[in-house]
C-alpha cells in the first residue's frame, strides 16, 4: 500500500503533495500540484491524481500511457535504488 | 428502456411475468447449458434480473426488484453462471502480499485475441460502429457495477476505489463522466445513445461482460472478485484504448469522437496502479482468506473479454455482423 494512504492528520494531508513510485510502473502524484512544460506552460491533466512516465517510453509524456508494460520496464516501488 | 425481447423459455417466462403486477412467478428450469457465456436465454434472463437493480425498465413495476420468487429464479440462473466462471477462472493460491504481482503476471500472460489491433488497422467504419454499439451495453453504465464495492470496503481500500470512481464519474463534472464521453463517441458514429438501446441487438457474450460484474457487485461474498475484476479491467485498458482511438482517427473520427478512448489512455494508466496495488493489494492484506478470490475475479474479466473479442473478430472474418439480426446499416 502506498505510504500516502496511511492515516495522518487531516490538516497535514490537505497541504501535502505526495509522489509515490509504483513497482514496475509510473510515479503517481497526488495533492496540490501544477504540471508545467519546459517553457512554463501549464499542462492541465484534467484529474486530481496523475501518473508520470518513469520508463521513458510513453507517447504522452510527461504522463504515463501504460507502455511500460509492453516494454517490460522494471523498477522498485519501494526502497531507493542504488 | 423497455424490456428486451425474450430469447428462449426462461427469458420468455421472465419477461411475461415482469409485465404483470409483482407476485410469485415461475420460471422453467434451464436446459443443459454447455456454454454459459454464449447461452442467449441464460445471459438475457440474468441481464434482465440484474438491470432491475440499476435503472429498471419503463414497462416493469419497480417492486419486482425485491420479489422473493424472482430472486429465487435469479439464484438458479446464477448457480449455472458461477459454475461456469469457476471453470474459466480457476482458483490460484497466492499470498496476500503477492496479489499485485500475480495480477500483473495474469494480465501479461493473457492471450486473448487482438481486437484492438484489428480495430486500429483493419476495421471498416461499420465494424467500428458495431463495436461501439455492443460496448454501449456496458459503457453507458461504466463504473456503476464496481461502485457496489464501496460500502463493503474499509479504510485505505475504500479510499483507493473512490479515487478511481471519482475519476470515472468525471470528478464532479457531468460532461467529463466516462459514460458521457462515450455518448459523444456514439453520436459521432450516428448511433443512438439512449441507455439500453442496443440490448436487443447484443449477443449473449456481450451481456456476459456485464453479467460477470453485476454478479460480483450484487453479492458481498464476491467483493474480492469484484475488486480483482476492476484491476484486470484497468490493467488491460491503456494500451488497447490508444489503439481504439487511433483506429477511429484512421476512420475519420475527430477529437470529440475519440476523446473517450484518449481519456482512457491517461486515466487508466493511473487507475491500474491504484487498482492493483492500493485496492487489490490492500484488500488481500485486510482479507487474507480472499486473496485468491481477487485473482479469480481478474481471470473471469480476462476470459469473458477474450470471448467477446473472439466473437467480433470471428463474425467479421465471416464478413457478417457481430450483432443479432440485421447489421446496423439496415436499421434506423
Amino acid at each position: 500500500m502506498s505510504p500516502d494512504r496511511k492515516a495522518e492528520t487531516p490538516a497535514a494531508a490537505e497541504v501535502r503533495t505526495t509522489i509515490t513510485s509504483y513497482e514496475d510502473g509510473p510515479l503517481l502524484v497526488r495533492g496540490d500540484f501544477e504540471l508545467r512544460t519546459h517553457s512554463g506552460e501549464v499542462i492541465n491533466p484534467g484529474r486530481a491524481t496523475v501518473a508520470l512516465c518513469r520508463c521513458g517510453l510513453s507517447l504522452i509524456k510527461p504522463l504515463c500511457d501504460g507502455t511500460h508494460k509492453s516494454a517490460k520496464f522494471h523498477a522498485s516501488g519501494g526502497d531507493r535504488e542504488r | 428502456m423497455l424490456l428486451p425481447q425474450p430469447r428462449g423459455p426462461v427469458s420468455a417466462a421472465l419477461t411475461g411475468a415482469l409485465l404483470r403486477t409483482p407476485g410469485p412467478l415461475s420460471v422453467p428450469p434451464l436446459d443443459a447449458v454447455p456454454d454459459a457465456v454464449h447461452d442467449e436465454d441464460l445471459q438475457l434472463a440474468l441481464w434482465i434480473c440484474y438491470e432491475l437493480h440499476y435503472r429498471g425498465f419503463d414497462d416493469v413495476d419497480d417492486s419486482w426488484e425485491w420479489e422473493p420468487s424472482l430472486l429465487a429464479a435469479r439464484a438458479a440462473l446464477e448457480r449455472v453462471w458461477i459454475a461456469h466462471l469457476r471453470e474459466i477462472g480457476p482458483a490460484q493460491r497466492v499470498e496476500p502480499d503477492g496479489v499485485a504481482g500475480a495480477l500483473a503476471r495474469l494480465v501479461d500472460e493473457d492471450d486473448g485475441p487482438s481486437l484492438a489491433g484489428y480495430l486500429q488497422r483493419t476495421a471498416t467504419r461499420e465494424q467500428f460502429r458495431e463495436f461501439v454499439a455492443l460496448r454501449s451495453v456496458y459503457h453507458l453504465k461504466e463504473a456503476d457495477p464496481h461502485s457496489w464495492a464501496i460500502p463493503r470496503l474499509e479504510g485505505a481500500t475504500k479510499a483507493a476505489l473512490v479515487e478511481i470512481q471519482n475519476d470515472e464519474y468525471g470528478g464532479g463534472r457531468a460532461d467529463r463522466m466516462h459514460s458521457e464521453l462515450f455518448r459523444s463517441t456514439m453520436r459521432a458514429l450516428d448511433l443512438d445513445d439512449t441507455y439500453g438501446h442496443y440490448v436487443d441487438r447484443a449477443p449473449a457474450v456481450t451481456l456476459a461482460v456485464t453479467n460477470v460484474i453485476s454478479l460480483f457487485g450484487l453479492h458481498r461474498r464476491f467483493s474480492g472478485a469484484l475488486v480483482g475484476h476492476l484491476a484486470a479491467f484497468e490493467m488491460t485498458s491503456s494500451l488497447p484504448n490508444r489503439r481504439y482511438g487511433n483506429g477511429l482517427r484512421r476512420l475519420g473520427g475527430d477529437a470529440v469522437a475519440t476523446r473517450f478512448y484518449d481519456e482512457h489512455v491517461e486515466a487508466d494508466a493511473v487507475h491500474e496502479q491504484v487498482a492493483a496495488h492500493d485496492l487489490c493489494g490492500g484488500y488481500a492484506i485486510q482479507h487474507p482468506e480472499a486473496a485468491s478470490e481477487v485473482l479469480f475475479g481478474a481471470a473471469c474479466c480476462l476470459a469473458v473479454e477474450a470471448e467477446f473479442g473472439r466473437h467480433l473478430l470471428d463474425s467479421w472474418q465471416r464478413r457478417g455482423s457481430a450483432l443479432r439480426g440485421d447489421d446496423l446499416a439496415h436499421v434506423a
